[in-house]
């Protein structure tokens, strides 16, 4: 074992940080802090002097259609050197609009095509702004067990043949709300759009993550982390599992920033 | 309009206190019911934005009741879509159903819902206070709502005025689609602490011209003394608040208005509280109302139904504090954070459609800030679970007990650690705030239904 520090790299925190990802890199900070395993977190922005060969974890998340625009340009130039970093088994855990941007292409709700960065064989489309998100409570099958977490996404992605999804939905609409994939998974790279943030709730994925990058930094077999204390994780997996399979997928929402209706709803009273 | 009348004196009688079931109801039956009801108003001034809605408009029916024009149709308890403003209207409609005349009327207008609330009741002023995520899964994306606001401009009366946050670029920037008044506001004061370094801001960049929002002082979330590269900055406001402090009771501020200047005593508390006073005095400006009444009307004001409300029970005090997206939970939580404090805290987080069904937002708050500042901790609501995680990884003290699912039971485990003479903050989304104030209400506590529609 080396001693030096984990690093784990946010890409874009300032313009991806819509919804409550950050919690992916807290999860990671915190496993590792009670195991007494030392973190490096650097945030990423535009135009930062950065390389993917100084991280062990490359965390991405989601933002809006026009933030996502904004960064595309600078992860362009940082494509050859991402693709690099997942071919010699670099960790990557890509949500949302980081998922989408990871992909081949994502077309966007005008129609404007953004350039991904192909680390997965996937293309995003959104289908318009008229036609409702997919949001909602999920629950996929991650090799045999629960991941659980929260979608809000416009686009929708389809998995090109050989692309193998990261999970099976069970509850939710996944990738597309179709073909019954959720995210997908090249090398130790994951996409997903799962939010929740999805890393705190599901501690056996976050774990995992951890043990890739200290296999891969340390040259060994994946290690065995230390068992911690993870009654409160284990607790909030269990609640979201409960609530997403109580609630269902929810396309009837009130669809209150969507052109198809004015906000008044057959739902309660909206409340300041 | 006597279906409205006879709704809700049906429910009166039931002991409902919703607001805006009748509103709903005569909605369905008369689709036009609001415009028709809204034909003969007086001055009438619409409050939107994300943050500080229920207050403002609070604020500002104050001032107009200062000003001696009493009565003034209010849609309370943050009941703010078409149908509350409906419920609102029908309340002060004559027995026979005839509409208000000359009554003023302050109206809040959820953000998505602006629209046909601007063009069934169509303002005299409009007031924005800012613009944060909030319940991204029903509202959709920030630029989503902006986008829609623009749009409503245009079905605004062209002889109405903006009140605008000029602190708020995204806000600020509604005056580019704008030809008429515009009565700007903001705070002008050096010595406000600056937002700590990664706090939530949901306007780091400049959709007009690509630039990035840079700031010589931001205060929180996107809220500062802006500029951009490329010469774009901050309006000079008109009305704004300067030598802001914070004491025991509240803040003081230092108001000016184009007409003069006054100092303020606000029983409100936070620095969110200050935006709230001078988005009133804003919008009272716009209504030609002069500053003595509009200092008389903040001062007079009380806090609104679970916006910084003080209960008391069995000896024991009780803050709520509203909070349902980042930005306004920060705030809430920046007015807690004083030398030497130490909090026993109830965290209620519920997940229903109006508290945003996602609560992946608790990550985006700094709760991080609040552990030295807690002395003992009980979480609540239908997503318990997941809040005693996040404040675990906050680095809270551990809470008294497991994670209550059911709020009366997590009021209990919270009471059990507060001696008498002590104070229990309570921290609720909205659908928890309205549960736990009933309970309390139950318990006997005090103090709690001055609000209350």
């Amino acid at each position: 074992m080396t001693s030096a520090a984990l690093n784990i790299a946010v890409l874009y925190p300032e313009l991806l940080n819509l919804y409550g990802d950050r919690g992916n890199a807290r999860a990671l900070e915190r496993r590792c802090a009670a195991r007494a395993i030392e973190v490096v977190v650097t945030a990423v922005e535009i135009g930062d002097d950065w390389s993917p060969q100084s991280a062990d974890i490359i965390l991405a998340g989601g933002g809006q259609d026009r933030e996502q625009r904004r960064v595309q340009a600078d992860l362009q130039r940082r494509g050859n050197a991402l693709h690099d970093y997942v071919d010699d088994d670099g960790v990557v855990l890509a949500v949302c609009g980081g998922f989408q941007l990871f992909g081949n292409h994502y077309r966007g709700w005008d129609g404007e095509i953004m350039e991904g960065i192909g680390v997965f064989d996937a293309v995003a489309a959104h289908p318009g702004p008229s036609i409702p998100r997919c949001v909602g409570n999920v629950v996929a099958l991650w090799e045999g067990e629960t991941v659980v977490g929260f979608e809000n996404h416009g686009g929708r992605t389809y998995l090109n043949d050989g692309q193998e999804p990261l999970a099976d939905v069970v509850s939710g609409f996944g990738n597309n709300g179709g073909d019954g994939l959720e995210g997908a998974r090249v090398a130790n790279a994951f996409g997903t759009y799962l939010h929740g943030a999805v890393l705190p709730k599901n501690p056996h994925l976050a774990d995992r993550l951890l043990r890739l990058a200290l296999a891969r930094r340390d040259g060994s077999d994946a290690p065995e982390l230390a068992p911690i204390d993870d009654r409160r994780a284990r607790r909030a997996h269990a609640a979201a599992l409960h609530t997403a399979l109580h609630s269902g997928p929810s396309t009837d929402l009130p669809p209150a920033g969507s052109r198809r209706a004015s906000g008044e709803s057959r739902f309660g009273p909206r409340f300041a | 309009m006597l279906t409205g009348k006879m709704v809700r004196w049906a429910m009166r009688s039931l002991g409902s206190g919703g607001t805006a079931l009748p509103g709903l109801v005569v909605e369905r039956l008369h689709p036009d019911a609001a415009r028709q009801l809204a034909s003969r108003l007086g001055d009438t001034a619409l409050v939107t934005g994300t943050n500080g809605k229920t207050t403002t408009a609070a604020m500002l029916a104050s001032i107009l009741r200062a000003d001696g024009r009493d009565p003034v149709i209010h849609n309370r308890s943050g009941s703010n879509l078409l149908r509350g403003v409906t419920a609102a209207l029908v309340d002060a409609a004559s027995p026979l159903g005839l509409p208000p005349a000359r009554v003023p009327a302050v109206l809040e207008a959820d953000e998505a819902a602006l629209h046909s609330i601007a063009q069934a009741a169509p303002p005299t002023v409009a007031v924005f206070t800012n613009l944060m995520r909030d319940q991204l899964d029903r509202y959709g994306e920030i630029e989503s709502i902006a986008r829609r606001w623009t749009e409503t401009l245009a079905h605004i009366p062209p002889d109405a005025a903006l009140a605008l946050n000029v602190d708020d670029p995204l806000v600020a920037s509604l005056e580019l689609g704008w030809a008429g008044r515009v009565v700007r506001f903001g705070i002008e004061d050096d010595a406000v602490p600056a937002a700590p370094d990664g706090e939530i801001s949901d306007a780091v960049w400049d959709p007009t011209t690509q630039d990035d929002f840079q700031y010589s002082r931001r205060y929180f979330a996107q809220l500062g003394r802006w500029h951009t590269r490329s010469g774009r900055s901050r309006p000079t406001p008109g009305v704004f608040a300067e030598q802001i402090s914070s004491n025991e009771g509240g803040m003081s501020f230092r108001l000016s208005v184009p007409a003069g200047q006054a100092d303020v005593a606000l029983s409100a508390d936070g620095l969110y509280s200050v935006y709230n006073a001078i988005a009133a005095a804003a919008g009272a400006v716009a209504l030609g109302i002069s500053i003595d009444p509009i200092v008389r009307g903040l001062e007079a004001y009380e806090a609104a139904f679970g916006r910084q409300e003080d209960l008391s029970i069995d000896g024991r005090r009780v803050r709520l504090l509203l909070g349902k997206n980042p930005s306004g939970m920060n705030q809430a939580l920046r007015t807690l954070q004083r030398p030497g404090m130490r909090h026993h805290l109830l965290v209620l987080l519920n997940d229903g459609i109006a508290d945003g069904t996602d609560v992946s937002w608790i990550w985006d708050v700094d709760w991080e800030s609040q552990a030295p500042y807690c002395r003992s901790l009980t979480v609540g609501g239908r997503r318990a679970a997941d809040m005693a995680l996040r404040l675990e990884y906050a680095g809270l003290p551990a809470p008294s007990g497991p994670p209550q699912v059911d709020v009366g039971r997590a009021l209990r485990q919270a009471f059990d650690a507060v001696q008498p003479d002590e104070q229990l903050i309570i921290l609720p989304t909205y659908t928890a705030m309205l549960d736990v104030r009933q309970r309390l209400g139950r318990m006997g506590a005090t103090k709690l239904w001055d609000a209350a529609a």
